[in-house]
């Protein structure tokens, strides 16, 4: 049973963890509330990242899980990075 | 146990783990389509997303967000008591996670029929007054968070499987790899929403 993920995270990095996600939340809110216009929306999907990147490495275990699935997931990642970028780049120079 | 049921059982609860990793990418992969879609429809019509955003009820959806993260705290919780072997503790959890998904989907519910009654849903004669652009944004509107939305109802059923396998003992101290995998979809589930709040509500 020694390399079963037996790892337990404590009672208490959960609950920061999840006020980190609320004051996330708090902030995503108030920064729309100014009117940034372009970096306004970079700003929210970098803290929706950032938001997203607490949930993966805390809740779904992925700080104490096997590198593979790390690296399946960058794999994933990247992937959807390229398709969203090839995308852009039609979109941009279409228009 | 002998040694080669142990080593059966721990290939086991690795690969059901990956399996359920690969299931979460693919996912992943669908939703990608699909913000894509309404990435490429922004950009073409931002000023009509903007409108159209602004009358999103905001308090609706920040409270949504939260309900949400907080399931996912329920989740994990559920699934560290169980590590314990504190099964009354963990099936608490897991009963806490599906009522805040349904105070979720009742949230939901209400904010859907709010713009249903306002005369604002797909091929409403209302939004094709209002030009391309708005109606592109609610129908990309009503089908992402629809989808979402299937994935939380798909979610409770999974919970409410787990909760009375855990009750039978079926998930214990030392076999608990379906209630981690539910907990890894249920986060994935909640990922996704973090990306849906500030795209579709929070347009500035």
């Amino acid at each position: 049973m020694k390399e079963r993920n037996n790892h337990i995270i404590g009672f208490k990095t959960y609950v920061i963890v999840w006020l980190c996600l609320l004051i996330l939340t708090v902030l995503t809110v108030a920064v729309s509330g100014m009117k940034l216009g372009m970096s306004g929306s970079l700003t929210s999907v970098i803290i929706a990242t950032l938001k997203a990147s607490l949930i993966l490495l805390f809740f779904m275990h992925l700080k104490y899980e096997r590198f593979l699935i790390t690296a399946m997931l960058l794999l994933t990642v990247m992937t959807i990075a390229v398709i969203i970028g090839l995308t852009f780049f039609d979109v941009w120079y279409r228009y | 146990m002998n040694k080669e049921n142990l080593i059966e059982e721990k290939h086991d609860y690795q690969g059901a783990k990956m399996g359920m990793w690969m299931f979460l990418f693919t996912e992943l992969l669908l939703f990608t389509g699909l913000f894509l879609l309404y990435s490429t429809f922004r950009s073409k019509f931002s000023q009509e997303f903007h409108t159209a955003s602004a009358e999103l009820n905001r308090t609706i959806g920040t409270v949504n967000t939260v309900i949400l993260l907080t399931s996912s705290l329920t989740m994990a919780l559920s699934i560290n008591a169980i590590k314990e072997g504190k099964k009354y503790l963990s099936i608490m959890f897991q009963r806490l996670t599906i009522f805040l998904a349904l105070f979720f989907l009742i949230n939901k519910y209400f904010e859907w029929s709010a713009k249903i009654h306002h005369g604002i849903y797909p091929n409403s004669p209302e939004l094709l007054q209002r030009g391309k652009g708005e109606t592109i944004f609610f129908g990309l509107y009503y089908l992402l968070t629809g989808i979402h939305g299937l994935h939380v109802i798909a979610g409770i059923v999974l919970i409410t499987i787990m909760m009375a396998l855990t009750k039978k003992d079926r998930i214990n101290k030392e076999t608990f790899i379906k209630l981690e995998n539910t907990g890894l979809y249920w986060h994935l589930v909640d990922i996704i929403w973090v990306y849906l709040f500030p795209v579709f509500y929070l347009i500035s």
